[in-house]
């Protein structure tokens, strides 16, 4: 019996033409909606998302256009703040956070430590429908009048002042947060049980790492968000002081506990795709990763002081002066972990052999759009420059910066990178280049000005702004409408792809993970033989010395 | 990892127990004991959850990688608590 080894080489033939793959082995709605295969839930998980990125996306939109003048002549106040809030929550709690673990986590996983597939299979199927209901419930909530209280919910406006739909609001999002509950679950104990003979940690893929990570954070932090919304429930329901002064309540309590959750989550939302950024930068400089163990144990140590330091999101909010210096300093902390990443990473280029395919432009376009994320992060974790920024647009380019050039475009580069292997298809080159760089610019057009909007003190959810400003935000919708058409046309290649005739072949990036050892798309049981592994991840040049995983 | 089931009397005794303690609170409720009221009823809650743990979760029986569950869970309860109270505690150290 051949067992598969590590490292891949072109002549360990893979059979090109198996009969049977996961796509063919049944047909049916109901082989899709009662599947525990972890590829099918994934594909399931990708249609869903992809719904409410759209959900999403229209309120953003909606948003942009009514910024085009500076009396905000589209929508009302009210309908303004209903929109940012409905944007903020189906981006931040629909699309962001579960996306790359459900859709890509959910995909690869096993396929990259060589097993069959997640360790509970079933409660993978359970955690779709629980984020299925949580979804639909949203959808509910904001098709019946909304929510105006942002997607923060902040105490006392959401416990006494908001008179629409908080309180179904917050079930949704408690009810979500129950499906990625069991997701990092799962793949916690898939990750320590499930790992193919010889993959030893130090040879796991960084994209598992950051999947690893980002689960501790979700099984460690999401209870705290439902307790806290259980509580505020309790509040506008019964009026037991809890926020509200009056009754010996604390209203920053409410912010302590939200942001105990909310800061991580942000984790949760960039490290999946500081693991996707760690898995192509090799493969398309045909070098191994620089750094492997540094880069490894940052995603750790950034799941764990990402825990320190919600304390930056109430510098203005009556937190101590103590407290404050406390959590300013953590901050600084937090950007050690995300540097040595970056500088890892640019060495890995260096000398390499880099080709520039799409998602390798998506990859170095989440490197230059984080980076800049990243730095004014540390602005704002600064006191004194935080208090004057604070609330305005600088604080929302900062984290648009972070969560959508970043998070969204590590996404799309996973997307594009293991897209040949979820369907068997390679998409159009041309065109995915083309929204890459639609995407890159539309999106420095949409954010840039608005760190300058913010710098002059513009502040932000406000439907209206003064006359001065308005330049700036002709350009920041002139950049989100390309942005837009960057979003739109991956849509119609990627699914024009599945329709074409262009096969991927099993390895067509010639990479060396264990995913890319088995067929596209691959079997039901994903691998012919079982896998066994013999080194590290990045074997792109073996002859080269300096090989930490040889030994 | 052999674990040993625990037998259903010993489920019963749990439940008794739990039972009783319950109505220690109740019971504590009516008696006057000042500031040490409260501490007193956070020690029964606490060796409340200490048996739910132990015996419900199997604690008792597991190996050292549910502690270890356990410690972490514990651990970050304790970030929460702690950086919370270095905001509630300090407030009146400094004014502006
Ligand atoms: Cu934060």
């Amino acid at each position: 019996m051949t067992t598969l080894t590590t490292p891949y080489r072109p002549q360990a033939k893979v059979t090109e033409t198996t009969a049977e793959n996961y796509l063919n082995v049944a047909y049916g709605v109901k082989s899709w909606l009662l599947t525990t295969d972890h590829k099918r839930i994934g594909l399931l998980y990708l249609m869903s998302v992809t719904v409410m990125f759209f959900v999403g996306g229209v309120a953003a939109t909606l948003i942009r256009l009514n910024l085009l003048t500076p009396h905000g002549q589209l929508v009302t106040a009210d309908t303004y703040n209903k929109l940012f809030s409905a944007h903020g929550i189906v981006m931040v709690f629909f699309f962001l956070v579960p996306v790359v673990p459900t859709v890509l986590g959910n995909f690869m996983l096993p396929l990259m430590i060589g097993a069959r597939d997640l360790a509970f299979p079933r409660l993978n199927l359970a955690s779709w429908y629980i984020y299925l209901v949580g979804a639909f419930l949203m959808l509910l909530v904001l098709f019946s009048g909304g929510v105006d209280t942002g997607w923060t919910f902040y105490t006392p406006f959401s416990s006494k002042a908001s008179h629409t739909n908080v309180l179904p609001a917050v079930t949704a999002i408690v009810i979500a947060g129950f499906s990625s509950i069991f997701t990092g679950l799962n793949f916690v104990v898939t990750v320590h049980r499930l790992r193919a003979p010889g993959l030893t940690w130090f040879r796991l893929p960084l994209f598992v790492w950051s999947l690893y990570s980002t689960s501790i954070i979700m099984l460690l932090a999401t209870p705290v968000l439902a307790m806290l919304f259980v509580l505020l429930a309790i509040e506008r329901l019964w009026g037991v002081g809890i926020f509200d002064p009056a009754l010996d309540g604390d209203p920053l309590l409410f912010q302590h506990l939200f942001w105990f959750y909310s800061h991580p989550a942000v984790y949760i939302m960039i490290l999946p795709g500081m693991g996707i950024v760690s898995e192509i930068l090799p493969c398309f400089s045909r070098k191994n990763i620089f750094g492997y163990q540094f880069i490894a144990f940052s995603s750790i140590s950034i799941a764990v002081i990402g825990f320190l330091v919600w304390g930056h999101h109430m510098f203005v909010a009556g937190e101590s002066v103590y407290a404050a210096l406390v959590f300013s300093l953590l901050s600084y902390l937090v950007a050690v972990p995300s540097a040595i990443k970056v500088f890892n990473w640019t060495a890995t280029l260096y000398k390499g052999s880099v080709s520039f395919q799409t998602p390798m432009l998506f990859a170095l376009g989440f490197i230059g759009l984080f980076t800049i994320g990243g730095l004014t992060g540390l602005m704002l974790a600064a006191l004194g420059l935080n208090i004057h920024v604070h609330d305005t647009y600088f604080i929302v380019a900062h984290f648009h910066f972070i969560m959508v050039g970043g998070m969204v475009m590590g996404y799309m580069a996973g997307l594009h990178y293991w897209w040949p292997k979820m369907t068997g298809k390679m998409y159009s080159e041309w065109w995915a280049r083309l929204s890459a760089l639609i995407i890159f610019v539309g999106f420095i057009l949409t954010f840039m000005p608005q760190f300058i909007l913010g710098y002059l003190g513009m502040p932000r959810r406000y439907h209206v702004y003064p006359a001065e400003f308005q330049v700036l935000n002709v350009l920041s919708t002139a950049g989100a409408s390309i942005l837009g058409v960057g979003y739109l046309l991956p849509f119609a290649y990627l699914i024009a792809s599945l329709f074409g005739r262009t096969r991927s072949g099993p390895n067509p990036w010639a990479a060396t993970g264990l995913e890319w050892q088995t067929p596209s798309p691959p079997p039901p049981q994903n691998f012919l033989v079982t896998p066994h592994v013999t080194c590290g991840p990045y074997e792109y040049a073996l002859s080269s010395e300096g090989d930490h995983a040889s030994s | 990892m052999a674990e040993t089931l625990a037998s259903s009397r010993s489920y019963y005794l749990v439940f008794f127990a739990l039972l009783a303690l319950t109505f220690v609170t109740i019971g504590l409720t009516f008696l006057h004991l000042g500031r040490w009221h409260t501490p007193i009823a956070l020690l029964i809650a606490f060796s409340k959850a200490l048996i739910v743990a132990l015996f419900f979760m199997h604690l008792r029986h597991g190996n050292r990688l549910y502690w270890l569950a356990l410690g972490s869970g514990l651990l970050w309860l304790g970030i929460l608590m702690t950086l919370t109270l270095s905001d509630f505690l300090t407030r009146d150290w400094l004014s502006y």
